[in-house]
């Protein structure tokens, strides 16, 4: 049962996965990711993280995605010409760095997986209150920084 | 499943996502390849704390994915910018440097 959802999930990810970077309308490649990012979540569900499999679809697929959709309509999508550029050695490049990288991970020996990520109450100690805090509150300043600073750089008159 | 095949989808995802950014022209496609990047990254990350048990894991990918979205709140203005300013999205009319 887990063997069967992992695989559809995967199957769901590498496919929203390929849709992003092949499809010619950028509308279609956003919702590529949309579909690859819920799979994610899916499989932070199945690795025991419940929280980040929330907070993946709250921010990630609803935050960033309604970003991205903002910015197709204003920049537009669309591309005169072809939409990738020297596609062969993007290929290449990528598949040598799957290559590299995977007889990286066929090496690792960790044992059986443990698990047992779903400790929200723990969680919620060891980030609010004993370990994280003080990271916390800096995470919430760069977030206020980052609304600031996207605000200033897209503002339409820099002198107003 | 195991932690050997979690590790692989998160690398097919990161070398698909490597292609886009290598090939793609549009700047808002290159954009959408490295959250591709990021979410390979993230998942690769949960799932080696998921098998060693580590609830610190989890935590450094929630702070992850909230600087990812700052990021992604910073690049699409900075793309709004560029594309203000000269008028295109495309990265090969974006250089203004010849040589």
């Amino acid at each position: 049962m887990r063997d069967a959802a992992f695989f559809l999930l995967a199957v769901v990810m590498l496919s929203g996965a390929a849709v992003v970077v092949t499809a010619r309308s950028l509308v279609r490649a956003a919702f590529g990711l949309a579909a690859a990012l819920v799979a994610t979540a899916g499989m932070y569900l199945l690795l025991t993280a419940p929280l980040l499999a929330a907070v993946q679809i709250l921010l990630y697929t609803g935050g960033v995605l309604t970003l991205v959709v903002f910015a197709i309509v204003v920049v537009g999508g669309e591309v005169v010409g072809p939409a990738t550029r020297k596609p062969w050695a993007a290929v290449v490049a990528s598949i040598a760095t799957f290559a590299v990288l995977a007889r990286g991970v066929s090496r690792i020996d960790f044992g059986p997986p443990v698990g047992g990520l779903d400790a929200g109450a723990e969680l919620g100690v060891s980030l609010f209150v004993r370990d994280y805090m003080v990271p916390f509150e800096l995470l919430s300043v760069l977030l206020l920084a980052a609304v600031v600073g996207a605000l200033v750089l897209a503002r339409k008159d820099p002198s107003a | 499943m195991s932690l050997h095949a979690v590790l692989y989808v998160a690398l097919a995802m990161f070398a698909i996502g490597l292609y886009g950014v290598l090939a793609r022209r549009h700047v808002v496609a290159v954009l959408l390849s490295i959250e591709l990047m990021f979410n390979a990254g993230n998942l690769a990350v949960l799932a080696l704390a998921w098998s060693r048990g580590l609830l610190s894991g989890v935590i450094l990918v929630l702070f992850a994915i909230a600087i990812t979205v700052a990021e992604v709140a910073v690049g699409l203005s900075l793309v709004l910018l560029a594309a203000r300013r000269s008028r295109t999205a495309v990265l090969d009319d974006l250089s203004e440097l010849k040589g």
